[in-house]
């Protein structure tokens, strides 16, 4: 393959948990521990996993809206965490970012046209005030929104119309890969496939990049190219998109497959239910992260070391002892 | 559209709603506050009487005639006499120029300490956030009179020497009362930016690569305004009386210099049998004080384009 556009090696964040009188750092919370992989241009990577797993701070963290604590991020090759500056600005015309909640992520106090327009503005892409409003007005129309909506303010529009908006604001310094994190969780069903498939059309005409995180397994299916599952802060199988869903080989991606709901009232199937919670990523388990809750780990192997990330079959990666 | 082409202004706007600037939405949202509009009403016939009042109704304010002591409201003296016999009218005007102008720049004072203070500690947080809040409960928690005492004693011989009495004292008297009145302001912006900077449209903001400055004074200090200025409505007011207080200790503006307070606290030992004296300058700070916080009510609402205001 050649050269990935986004290469993530080791990435670790910890955070401090502090306490006591004098705020010393008394616990870590391990968000992002040791998270590796490869997107190559022009793809749709998934990043599914549970509430807490450390999706969303993984997508930060490449972004360094978030300082990882140590790892290693090179778009086209270059070094993002030693970016400072005005190369970090200049970068940021590269990398987007697509958020969750799309009643949030917009400025109340600003109109949808000074929302957009500031990335242009920031990034001097537009020389006059009449060239800025068109070049937001083709945003808004490239989203499936009209001109006018310019003058409006967000809370005037319905969540699918605000996460266009968001979606726009993004496209607005055309930028190679967009990290959309969990963009249609918050969304109405009929609406997500919306949202979805506008992504898909924007990726095919503007060749972008997606990271895409969520924790729907049916949205990231459809989506994605390749699929990576993440477990208290590692990623425990990478593979394409179909190998992934016909033949899980991680027994957590097995549980996560297997609550998926099929609209078919009448199929049976086995339903793997998982122990417990999950552990805490402030005292996360020793060994394999999940032989905690896992129905095949194996006593002094599993809860001892921590299994190697290997290639199970062409392009289908597993961390796990037993299978593979 | 003045100067551009018909063709493209008519092609350009098409369908699209009449564009209005924020500021025009803005006037076009408070003006649907009834209460607001009334208040500004009152509060510039007040602001336009004591700036041109003097020069209409030219009654001394130091005319001393003991054949009309503490008199009631009358065609000669509308709002009555002082117990001196002096025009209570003629103060009350010369009075409000000197208790507004206190009231609002004691204000400016404090709002813009206060800002300052709680938009640095919001931002920096850390060690820097501690300090100034250390700073912030310091001067919470000092007793105010003596130090006004001190200060006064200390700085007011070389102040009006310098740049004459009234505006001397005038100048000390706005950086005391501001100097002590911006606490609350900084306490609300910080917390404020505490919860806003974490907001999704600011992480959005600086994903885009917008610098520091730009994230606060585009997109977390508009959204912390609401408050503050609710805040700094209620600080006019607060000077405004604080600036009695002062006068009635001596510290003020001299005992010949009638300002609002001053005239209250003059009046107050002739309230059972002269009313009228005390009452007018009730009322004006009354009216003030009540103006100005509906007016502050009626700017927050027309600045928050998410409140939906009933016409």
């Amino acid at each position: 393959m050649a050269q990935p556009l986004l290469s993530v090696r080791n990435l670790v964040k910890r955070f401090p948990v502090r306490g006591g009188v004098l705020r010393r750092v008394v616990d870590q919370v391990h968000a992002v521990d040791g998270v590796g992989f490869d997107l190559a241009s022009g793809e749709t990577l998934g990043l599914v996993g549970e509430s807490g797993c450390g999706k969303s701070t993984t997508g930060r963290c490449i972004l360094r809206l978030i300082e990882p604590t140590s790892g290693e991020v090179r778009f086209e090759g270059r070094d993002v965490c030693a970016l400072t500056g005005n190369e970090l600005a200049a970068i940021r015309r590269d990398m987007q970012i697509i958020f969750q909640d799309p009643f949030a992520s917009l400025n109340p106090r600003m109109t949808v046209g000074s929302i957009i327009g500031e990335a242009l503005e920031i990034h001097r892409l537009a020389k006059t005030r009449r060239e800025r409003e068109a070049k937001v007005a083709e945003l808004l129309e490239t989203v499936g929104l009209r001109p006018d909506h310019m003058s409006r303010f967000p809370h005037e529009f319905s969540g699918g119309q605000r996460q266009r908006i968001g979606i726009a604001r993004a496209l607005a310094v055309s930028p190679k890969l967009i990290i959309c994190d969990e963009p249609v969780s918050a969304l109405d069903v009929s609406i997500q496939a919306q949202v979805i498939n506008l992504l898909e059309d924007l990726q095919e005409k503007f060749g972008l990049s997606y990271l895409f995180i969520a924790h729907d397994l049916s949205v990231v299916e459809h989506i994605s190219d390749r699929v990576a599952v993440m477990y208290l802060g590692r990623i425990v199988e990478v593979a394409p998109s179909r190998d992934l869903y016909a033949q899980p080989l991680h027994p957590y991606t097995e549980a996560l497959l297997s609550a998926v709901p099929i609209p078919d009232p009448t199929l049976k199937r086995e339903r793997i239910r998982l122990q417990g919670d999950i552990p805490s990523p402030m005292n996360p388990p020793s060994g394999c992260h999940f032989h905690t809750r896992c129905p095949i780990a194996e006593k002094g192997l599993c809860d001892v070391a921590a299994p190697d990330f290997r290639e199970a079959t062409s392009g289908h990666w597993v961390a796990c002892h037993k299978r593979g | 559209m003045a100067g551009s082409i018909p063709a493209s202004a008519t092609a350009s706007t098409g369908a699209a709603a009449p564009r209005v600037g924020p500021w025009r939405e803005a006037w076009r949202r408070f003006r649907k506050h009834r209460l607001a509009v009334v208040s500004l009403v009152i509060l510039s016939v007040l602001v336009l009487a004591v700036l041109v009042g003097p020069f209409a109704w030219q009654v001394p304010i130091d005319e001393i005639d003991f054949t009309a002591r503490l008199q009631g409201p009358s065609w000669a003296h509308p709002m009555g006499t002082d117990d001196l016999g002096q025009d209570i009218l003629a103060r009350v005007l010369y009075g409000g120029r000197i208790s507004l102008a206190v009231g609002f720049a004691a204000m400016m004072v404090a709002i813009f300490v206060g800002v300052l203070v709680g938009a640095v500690a919001g931002m920096a947080g850390g060690r820097i956030d501690a300090g100034l809040m250390w700073l912030t409960d310091l001067f919470l928690s000092l007793p105010q009179l003596p130090l006004l005492l001190l200060i006064i004693y200390l700085f007011r011989e070389g102040l009006t020497q310098v740049v004459g009495q009234e505006l001397g004292v005038f100048i000390l008297i706005v950086i005391i009362i501001g100097g002590f009145n911006w606490m609350q302001v900084a306490r609300l912006v910080r917390a404020q930016f505490f919860s806003l900077r974490e907001k999704e449209f600011v992480e959005a903001a600086r994903a885009l690569g917008a610098s520091r400055l730009r994230l606060v004074v585009r997109h977390i200090l508009p959204n912390a305004l609401g408050p503050v200025i609710v805040a700094a409505t209620i600080d006019i007011a607060a000077a405004i009386i604080a600036e009695s207080t002062l006068s009635f200790l001596g510290l003020g503006f001299p005992p010949d210099v009638p300002t609002w307070g001053r005239l209250l606290f003059d009046a107050k030992d002739n309230l059972d049998f002269a009313p009228h004296w005390a009452l007018f300058p009730g009322a004006m700070i009354f009216l003030t004080v009540l103006s100005i916080n509906f007016i502050g009510d009626g700017l927050r609402d027309a600045f928050d384009p998410r409140r939906v205001i009933a016409s």
